[in-house]
C-alpha cells in the first residue's frame, strides 16, 4: 500500500519550448492583450465623443511614455494575433501540417509581426514629426 | 474577455515538487563519462520525488538511452523502475520525457543529447513509480472510441471484407501508432483538459483511423461521439503532438481532418 498520493509528473516547466508551443501560447497572450487594448481604444473613442476636455485627458495619457508603451503593445498583439489567426485558418482547411511547414509558418508569423509593427510605428512617428 | 485560468494548475502540487537526489559517481578509470539525471519516486517511502544523478561511462554502454537505463538497473541501482519491452520502437512501452521532449528511450540515441541527459516520466501524469506513469485513464479513453470494426452487414460468405488499395491507403500514417502516448502527454491542452474529457491526440488519431476505414459502418455514430465541447474541440493546433511523435506520425493532421468531417456532416 502506497504511503502517500501519487505525485503528478513535471510538465510545463520541464517541457522544451518549441516554435509550435511558444507561438501557440503567444496567441493566447496576445488575445488577452487585444482584449485589454480594446478597452483603451473604446476609452479613446468615448473621450472623443464626450468633448474636448475628456479628449485632451485621453490624449495626454496616450502620449505619456506609458501610453506609448500600451499602444506599442497593442499593435504587436494585433499583428501577431492577425497573422497567426490566418495561420490557424490555413490549418483549418487542412493545409500546412508538415513539421517544416509548422516551423516556417511560426517564424513567418513572428517576422511579419515585427515588420508590420515597425512600419506602423515608422509611419505614426513620422506623422507626429518625431523624425 | 479571455477566461482567466487558475494559475495553480501551472505549478506542481506540494507532494510532487522534485527535490535534489543522490549522485552515483562513475567507476574509477571511466573514459567517457556522461551524467544522467533521472526522476525517482518510491511509493513505499513517504518522500517527495527527487532527481538522482548517475555518471555513466559511455565506452561501456550501448548507444541508446534505454541501454543506459538498463545498465543503471543492472549495475548501479536495481530499484530504478521503467517500462520497456521490444527495444526497437514497436511496442511503445519505454515512452518518457528525455531532454525536454517525449520519445521512446529505445530509439533515442544518447549522442543526440548535448550535455547531461535529463529523464522525466511522461508529463502531467500520476506517477506509479520512477518513470512508470498511470495510463489507465488514457487507455480508458482509447476504449471509449471503440477501436474495432463495427459493421451490421454480414461479411461476404466466401471470405473477409475487402478494401481497394485506395481505401486501404487512407489508413496509412494512422495504423502505425503504437499507443505510447508521447503525443498526448506532450499536449498542453491534454495536460489541462485530459481529465475533463479531452481525448488527446493519440486517441483522436485512432478515432479518425476508424472513421476512415471503408469497412466500418458506424461512421456517423463515431463522429456523433466526438460532437462535444471537450472530446475533440479542445485541440487548439498547438502541434506539440506531431513534433514529438517518435514514429513520425501526424496526429494533428488527423484531428484537423476530423474537425473538417464534423463541419461537413452538419
Amino acid at each position: 500500500m502506497a504511503k502517500r498520493k501519487r505525485p503528478l509528473s513535471p510538465h510545463l516547466h520541464i517541457y522544451k519550448g518549441q516554435i509550435s508551443s511558444v507561438v501557440s501560447v503567444m496567441q493566447r497572450i496576445t488575445g488577452g492583450g487585444l482584449a485589454v487594448g480594446l478597452g483603451f481604444f473604446v476609452y479613446w473613442l468615448g473621450a472623443a465623443a464626450y468633448g474636448p476636455d475628456a479628449y485632451a485627458t485621453a490624449h495626454w495619457f496616450l502620449t505619456t511614455w506609458f501610453g506609448y508603451l500600451c499602444l506599442f503593445g497593442f499593435t504587436v498583439c494585433m499583428y501577431f494575433h492577425l497573422c497567426n489567426g490566418i495561420r490557424h485558418l490555413v490549418w483549418d482547411i487542412g493545409w500546412g501540417f508538415e513539421i517544416h511547414q509548422v516551423n516556417a509558418g511560426g517564424i513567418a508569423v513572428l517576422a511579419a509581426t515585427g515588420i508590420f509593427t515597425v512600419i506602423t510605428w515608422a509611419v505614426a512617428l513620422a506623422k507626429l514629426g518625431v523624425f | 474577455m479571455v477566461a482567466l485560468m487558475p494559475l495553480g494548475k501551472f505549478l506542481l502540487p506540494a507532494n510532487s515538487k522534485v527535490g535534489k537526489g543522490k549522485t552515483f559517481a562513475a567507476p574509477a578509470g571511466a573514459t567517457r563519462v556522461k551524467k544522467f539525471h533521472i526522476y525517482r519516486w518510491d511509493p513505499d517511502k513517504d518522500e517527495n520525488p527527487r532527481l538522482d544523478t548517475y555518471e555513466i561511462d559511455l565506452d561501456k554502454c550501448g548507444p541508446m538511452v534505454l541501454d543506459a537505463l538498463i545498465k543503471i538497473k543492472d549495475e548501479v541501482d536495481s530499484t530504478l523502475t521503467f517500462r520497456r519491452s521490444c527495444r526497437e520502437g514497436v511496442c511503445g512501452s519505454c515512452s518518457m520525457n528525455i531532454d525536454g521532449t517525449n520519445t521512446l528511450s529505445c530509439i533515442k540515441a544518447i549522442s543526440e543529447v548535448k550535455g547531461d541527459v535529463t529523464i522525466y516520466p511522461l508529463p502531467h501524469m500520476a506517477v506509479v513509480k520512477d518513470l512508470v506513469v498511470d495510463l489507465d485513464h488514457a487507455f480508458a479513453q482509447y476504449e471509449a472510441i471503440e477501436p474495432w470494426l463495427k459493421a451490421d452487414t454480414a461479411p461476404p460468405p466466401n471470405g473477409e471484407r475487402l478494401q481497394s488499395p485506395e481505401e486501404r491507403k487512407k489508413l496509412d500514417g494512422m495504423w502505425e501508432c503504437i499507443m505510447c502516448f508521447c503525443c498526448s502527454t506532450s499536449c498542453p491542452s491534454y495536460w489541462w483538459n485530459g481529465q475533463r474529457g479531452y481525448l488527446g491526440p493519440a486517441t483522436l488519431m485512432q478515432a479518425h483511423r476508424w472513421v476512415q476505414d471503408s469497412r466500418d459502418e458506424h461512421t456517423g455514430e463515431r463522429l456523433e461521439f466526438l460532437e462535444d465541447g471537450m472530446r475533440l474541440f479542445r485541440c487548439h493546433t498547438i502541434m506539440n503532438c506531431t513534433v514529438t511523435c517518435p514514429k513520425n506520425l501526424n496526429p494533428a493532421r488527423a484531428i484537423a481532418e476530423l474537425k473538417q468531417l464534423m463541419i461537413k456532416r452538419e
